[in-house]
C-alpha cells in the first residue's frame, strides 16, 4: 500500500510539475537521458529495425496487407474498452462488429472485409494514453524509453493500465497460461507492429533525418504533435497549431 | 449632378470590385497547379542538381518563407536586434530552399490530388490534398495553410501532413537548438550556416 501511495505520489509530482510550465514549451524533464536513449534507439534501428523493414517491404503486396490486416484488427481489443471508456458508444459496437466479422469471415483478420462491406471506414486505434487524454490529464513529461521509443509519462501510464489487465490479447499470450497461445505470440505481433509502421515511413525518416539540424527534437515534435491529434480525434487542422503566432506575420 | 456622380460612383466601385476578383487566385487551384509544376520538374531527364535548381525556382515563386522564417523563430524573435534580423532572414531563406529542394527531389514524379478547400478567414484557406499511395506506402493526406492576405498572390505558410505540421516541427527544432545553448541565438545561426554549407 505504502508502495502504490509513492507511486502515486510521484507521478502526481510530475504531472504537477508540467502543468505549471509555460504552456507553449515542451516539457523534456530528463532531455540529457532521453537524448542518449534516443541515441542508443537510433543505434537499434540502424542495425536491426530499418535491414529487416527493408527486407520486410520486398515481400509480396498481398502478405504484406494481409499481415497489416491481422495486426490492425488484433488493435480492436485495445481500441473498443477505450471508445467505452471515452464513451464513444457507438463506434465501440462498429468496431466490435469489424472484429467480429473479420476475425471469422476474415479469417482471423487476414483479409478486412469489413471495410469491403462498406461499414467501417476509417478506423481510428485508441489507447489507455489517449483515453486519459481524453479525460483532461496532462501528457506529463517526454520520455525516450530504450526500445520502445517516444512516450509521456501519461502513456506510459496508459501502457501500464494495458499490461495490468486492459488489452485481452497481453492477457491470454503472457499473463494467463492458456492452451491456445503463447507469450511469443504477443512478442511476435508487438515485433511485427514495428516493423510494418517502419516499413511504410523508410522513405520519411531517413527524409526527416537528413534534413534535420536536430534529429531528436523534430522527432519529439512529430510524437507530441500526433499524439494530441489522436487524442481530439479531429480532421480540424487549425487545431493542432497555435494560430496566434500566425497572425501576427504580415509579409506580403 | 449628384444623381451622375453617384453612378460613376457606383460604376468605379463595381469595375473595381469585378477586376478584384478577376484576378484573384482561388487557393485550391493555385495548390494544384503548383503540385503539378513539382510533377512536371520531378519527372524531368534532367540530373538531380538541376531538378533542385528548377524546385527552388518553385519554391520562391509560391511559398512565403520569410513569413515561415519568422514563425520559426518564435518568441525569439521579438528578443533580437535588427542585425540579427537581417542575417536570420538570409540564412533561412538559404536553408528554406536547400531543405525543401532535397526533400523533394526524392521522389519521383509523386501524385497529389486536391479534394477540398476550407476558408478560416480572409487570410488563410486550408487546402485538402492526397498524395497517392505507392506499393511501399500508404495514401498521404496533406493539407496546405495558404496565405490569401494578397487573394492574386496566394502563398504556401505550411504544410500538414497526416495532422502534423512541418512549421510546427521546425519552430521546435529552432527552440531546442537555441534553448540547449543558453539561449543564444547565434547557435542556430552557426547550425544553419553548417547545414548551408554541407
Amino acid at each position: 500500500m505504502k508502495k502504490v501511495l509513492s507511486i502515486s505520489a510521484l507521478i502526481f509530482l510530475f504531472l504537477n510539475f508540467s502543468a505549471k510550465s509555460d504552456a507553449e514549451e515542451v516539457k523534456d524533464c530528463f532531455e540529457g537521458l532521453n537524448r542518449a536513449t534516443f541515441a542508443f534507439n537510433q543505434g537499434l534501428d540502424k542495425a536491426i529495425l530499418k535491414p529487416i523493414a527493408n527486407g520486410y517491404r520486398k515481400l509480396p503486396m498481398p502478405i504484406r496487407t494481409g499481415t497489416s490486416n491481422v495486426l490492425s484488427n488484433l488493435s480492436n481489443l485495445v481500441t473498443i474498452p477505450n471508445n467505452i471508456l471515452q464513451g464513444d458508444l457507438k463506434t465501440a459496437g462498429v468496431n466490435t462488429a469489424r472484429l467480429t466479422v473479420n476475425t471469422t469471415i476474415g479469417i482471423f483478420g487476414i483479409f478486412d472485409v469489413a471495410q469491403q462491406m462498406g461499414f467501417v471506414k476509417d478506423y481510428k486505434k485508441e489507447d489507455y494514453g489517449q483515453t486519459l487524454g481524453k479525460w483532461g490529464v496532462k501528457e506529463g513529461c517526454y520520455l525516450v524509453l530504450p526500445i520502445l521509443g517516444p512516450t509521456t509519462l501519461r502513456d506510459s501510464i496508459g501502457a501500464v493500465a494495458s499490461i495490468l489487465g486492459g488489452d485481452p490479447w497481453y492477457n491470454v499470450t503472457v499473463k494467463n497460461d492458456t492452451q491456445y497461445f503463447k507469450d511469443s505470440d504477443y512478442f511476435v505481433s508487438r515485433g511485427s507492429d514495428g516493423i510494418n509502421f517502419r516499413s511504410k515511413n523508410l522513405e520519411a525518416f531517413e527524409n526527416l533525418e537528413k534534413n534535420s539540424m536536430d534529429f531528436y527534437a523534430s522527432v519529439r515534435s512529430l510524437y507530441l504533435q500526433d499524439r494530441k491529434q489522436k487524442i481530439i480525434n479531429s480532421n480540424k487542422v487549425i487545431d493542432t497549431q497555435d494560430d496566434s503566432d500566425w497572425d501576427d506575420l504580415q509579409t506580403n | 449632378m449628384i444623381k451622375k456622380n453617384f453612378k460613376i460612383l457606383i460604376f468605379v466601385v463595381f469595375f473595381l470590385y469585378f477586376n478584384t476578383i478577376s484576378n484573384a487566385i482561388e487557393p485550391d487551384v493555385f495548390v494544384q497547379s503548383t503540385v503539378n509544376r513539382a510533377s512536371a520538374t520531378l519527372s524531368k531527364d534532367i540530373s538531380k542538381k538541376e531538378k533542385m535548381l528548377e524546385l527552388q525556382e518553385l519554391a520562391r515563386d509560391t511559398v512565403d518563407i520569410s513569413g515561415i522564417g519568422l514563425y520559426t523563430l518564435g518568441k525569439y524573435r521579438k528578443e533580437i536586434n535588427e542585425d540579427q534580423k537581417k542575417k536570420y532572414s538570409e540564412l533561412f531563406e538559404n536553408y528554406f530552399l536547400k531543405s525543401f529542394s532535397s526533400r523533394l527531389s526524392e521522389y519521383s514524379n509523386p501524385k497529389i490530388n486536391v479534394v477540398s478547400k476550407d476558408k478560416k478567414n480572409e487570410k488563410y484557406t486550408i487546402v485538402s490534398s492526397i498524395l497517392v499511395a505507392t506499393k511501399d506506402r500508404p495514401e498521404v493526406k496533406i493539407d496546405w495553410r495558404i496565405y490569401t492576405k494578397n487573394p492574386e498572390k496566394p502563398l504556401i505558410r505550411d504544410l500538414i501532413i497526416e495532422g502534423l505540421s512541418l512549421a510546427r516541427t521546425q519552430k521546435e527544432e529552432f527552440a531546442s537548438i537555441i534553448k540547449s545553448n543558453e539561449n543564444n541565438i547565434e547557435a542556430l545561426f552557426q547550425n544553419l550556416e553548417k547545414f548551408i554549407n554541407e
